[in-house]
């Protein structure tokens, strides 16, 4: 009996242990100081904290020292801490209620962390605010409320490979235009050891051809799914054409992590790539000369799409105020080319945009395509249907499109729901 | 002096005096450290992780806000009926795993069971050399081993290379979604198609692995069968050499003396590998992690990794937590049948009648000796003892 009762004395004190842990962590968490959406910021004295997901140590040192800059210049100490799984870092920071004060979002995880209420909407605010490009604006507004400020940004164009290009008879001429010209010229320049074109076989690179037919997955502002329209089934349609006709190959079968792998060991005589690949073919394949040119329009004209990250402001900075301050500087046209020289993207804001073509005449393809380019989905959960959509377009060579769009259709007005 | 007598008993149920007194006490506070470790660490976050799975909880703050409530078997009826992608995602994680542990557990038990007993032979020279050179995938990271096979089945890799030697043109391993036993075809009978369980289709469910998760079953295989080697060389040399030799005395064969004397003594050991694989094998994430994160075309996926992508990319943190349950409950009513099947059951009657003494067999004690074989007596020995205490 005796026995029985000191273990229930032992068990009671370790349940007030666990319970106490519970508690401490309790407190940890911090159950949400809510940041205020309407208008009023957070603002003390503390350090900020920034959190980026880098390509490099071009693209740390860069952020550090424009960080760096503003730290002695606004007398707030702040410092850049580089993630290495960006996602993971980001969803610990919020839960535990002391998330980096700014970070890197894209724009898959932008709906998720917004209505979650991680997010500051603080897009209103600043002072830059028309001065980016309106369709990045789309990208990260989320039920009408534009959350962050546009970091840069990215779009699709064709790369050539000029060798291949004279070896097959072609001349400035014979750049593509349209999708009848862009098969042509893919068959044309399909020999024995390389392919006409060679892309990754996903929804971000053939889903320019779906916008050139005037569709998309969903609607500019993610509210409405249109993955099965008769434009989309055209654009599949036109690249299950040029993949059995053998002038359109995957990188993946060609034997290449991704499109600008397959076009810098020469598999393939054209690509279809974002800014981000002069960077990789300067350093891996420096021997190849290249030209970059707008995609060809399809039935409805030019299309692209942009791939874009902003820069969040967490609901639980205690210095939201500043955070502010610092991504304004961080998105001026200094900045923003500074960071373009350094690592690639384009600046997201319009007032930079002449100095940037001056400054990298060959890459202007990119730049003037952001007038017609097309955001990705940005719908809570839409980031795993694309998944789903990718792994669907693997085999679209002896798939049925309406079949893969109608699937996809299915799954995206779920998330509507 | 008879009081005292009368005491001594009682005083020895009184636990608190005496020289054992207090030992309870330095008990617990000895095991204090590990059990507030594992209180802390294990589970606190186990018991979390279940609140969570059964709430709305949205990645903000604690879960154990006011704001978060509880929403039932939402989270699990999502996975398992919901109809939508999570249950697609998730049937085609579990099928992934499914064929994974399938191919895996039997392949690493037998190999490494084979490679146990042939370093063990007391003829081979340089032992300790191939005991190492067995062991040594398994010390290596399984981030490093993964990268290292990326490269290695490459479409254009060194085993692809190989392969074309012997005139085989090899596969885009990791980039081939292609179940190995569709065998190449696109589309199969109308009533494996139309059929689904959990979002996939009967068709996919009899694929097999993709061609890219093969590769995995070829990793797990290189990689984990070192352990469970030294494992059975552990238990090969605690078996006395007397049964065996009695087997031997017997006339039986080498290859009747593995199967009939020496794998039935393993069976202890037996059933800590497959356990030990099977629950290693449907927790697998790490390779998925570094390799392929799921593609292509999903057939990579695994429920540990489906779970890990729920909650912190697509912050479904309710849902990724059920995912970990479901998995739970998974592993543990697959260990408990293999503890059923492997359990120890009385030899049948039909078995024990091997080793009967004829009846025909004449009375003396020699000839007795003679029908009862010396093996099956040294075998049925500890049995016997078991079932007549």
């Amino acid at each position: 009996m005796q026995r029985s009762t000191t273990r229930w004395l032992v068990a009671g004190a370790l349940a007030a242990i666990g319970a106490l842990t519970l508690s401490a962590c309790g407190s940890g968490f911090s159950s949400g100081s809510s940041g205020s959406p309407s208008g009023g910021l957070t603002s003390s004295n503390k350090a900020l904290t920034v959190l980026i997901g880098s390509s490099g140590d071009a693209e740390t040192k860069a952020v550090n020292s424009a960080v760096a800059d503003w730290a002695t210049s606004s007398g707030t100490k702040a410092t850049v801490n580089v993630a290495s799984d960006l996602n993971q870092q980001l969803a610990q920071g919020f839960s535990s209620g002391k998330p980096a004060d700014v970070f890197y979002l894209s724009t898959d995880a932008l709906a998720g962390y917004a209505s979650n209420g991680s997010l500051l909407a603080y897009g209103d605010q600043l002072s830059n605010k028309s001065d980016f490009y309106p369709s990045l604006v789309k990208s990260f507004t989320y039920n009408g409320k534009f959350y962050c400020a546009p970091k840069d940004f990215s779009t699709l164009a064709l790369e050539i490979n000029t060798d291949m290009w004279a070896a097959a008879g072609l001349t400035d001429a014979d750049i593509p235009t349209t999708w009848d010209q862009l098969a042509t010229v893919a068959k044309k320049l399909t020999t024995a050891g390389h392919v006409g074109l060679g892309i990754g076989g996903e929804y971000a690179r053939i889903g320019a051809f779906m916008t050139e037919a005037g569709g998309n997955l969903m609607n500019a502002d993610s509210t409405k799914a249109t993955a099965n329209s008769q434009a989309n089934i055209t654009a599949l349609d036109y690249a299950k054409k040029l993949l059995n006709d053998g002038s359109l190959k995957y990188a993946k079968d060609l034997g290449a992590g991704w499109g600008g792998e397959a076009f810098g060991k020469g598999l393939a005589a054209m690509t279809i790539e974002g800014n981000w690949i002069t960077g990789g073919m300067q350093a891996d394949y420096p021997n190849i000369k290249y030209k970059i040119v707008e995609l060809p329009a399809g039935p409805a004209g030019k299309g692209t799409l942009q791939f874009t990250n902003c820069w969040g402001i967490a609901a639980d900075s205690p210095n939201q105020a500043a955070a502010l301050k610092l991504v304004e500087k961080l998105t001026s046209a200094g900045d923003q080319l500074a960071f373009s020289k350094a690592f690639g993207p384009m600046p997201s804001i319009q007032s930079a945009a002449s100095e940037w073509k001056k400054a990298n005449p060959a890459l202007v393809p990119f730049l003037s395509a952001a007038d017609y380019a097309k955001g990705v989905p940005t719908a809570k959960g839409a980031a795993d249907v694309v998944t789903d959509f990718n792994s669907k377009i693997e085999s679209l060579a002896t798939g049925d499109p309406k079949t893969i769009l109608d699937a996809t259709q299915t799954n995206l007005a779920a998330l509507l729901k | 002096m008879s009081t005292t007598t009368r005491q001594a008993p009682a005083l020895r149920l009184r636990k608190k005096s005496g020289i054992r007194r207090g030992e309870a006490a330095s008990g617990w506070l000895f095991t204090a450290p590990m059990l507030i470790l594992l209180g802390l660490f294990l589970v606190v976050p186990v018991l979390m992780a279940l609140w969570v799975s059964f709430s709305d909880w949205s990645g903000r703050g604690s879960p154990f806000a006011g704001n978060v409530n509880f929403i039932g078997l939402k989270n699990y009826s999502a996975l398992l009926s919901g109809g939508g992608l999570a249950e697609q995602d998730f049937g085609t994680a579990l099928k992934n795993n499914a064929w994974y542990v399938v191919l895996v557990v039997p392949l690493q038990t037998a190999l490494s069971l084979l490679l146990a007993v042939l370093v063990n032979r007391q003829i081979l020279k340089g032992r300790g050399f191939f005991r190492t050179a067995f062991y040594f995938p398994s010390v290596t990271s399984s981030v490093a081993i993964t990268v290292l096979w990326l490269f290695l089945f490459n479409s254009t890799g060194a085993v692809n290379k190989l392969l074309s030697y012997i005139g085989i043109t090899g596969p885009n391993w990791f980039n081939d979604p292609g179940g190995i036993f569709h065998f190449g075809a696109a589309n199969g009978p109308g009533f494996l198609t139309a059929n689904t369980a959990l979002g996939v289709s009967w068709w996919d469910w009899l694929g097999g692995p993709s061609v890219a998760m093969f590769a995995f079953v070829l990793l797990a295989i290189f990689t984990t069968s070192g352990t469970f080697m030294l494992l059975f060389i552990a238990a090969l040399q605690n078996l006395g050499g007397d049964v065996t030799e009695a087997a031997m005395m017997d006339g039986a064969n080498g290859w009747q003396r593995f199967w009939r004397v020496t794998l039935p003594q393993l069976r202890p050991t037996l059933f800590t590998v497959l356990t030990l694989g099977l629950i290693g094998c449907w927790q697998v994430f790490d390779q998925i992690y570094t390799g392929t994160k799921g593609a292509p075309g999903k057939t990579t996926l695994t429920p540990a990794y489906l779970s890990y992508q729920a909650a912190f990319n697509n912050q479904e943190w309710g849902q990724g937590a059920a995912i970990a349950f479901l998995l739970f409950i998974i592993i543990v009513v697959f260990t408990l049948l293999q503890r059923w099947i492997l359990a120890e059951r009385k030899v049948s009657k039909r078995r024990m009648r091997l080793y009967d003494i004829p009846p025909s067999a004449g009375s003396g004690p020699s000839s007795g000796a003679s029908g009862q074989t010396a093996a099956a007596i040294a075998l049925t020995a500890p049995l016997q003892r078991k079932d007549r205490p």
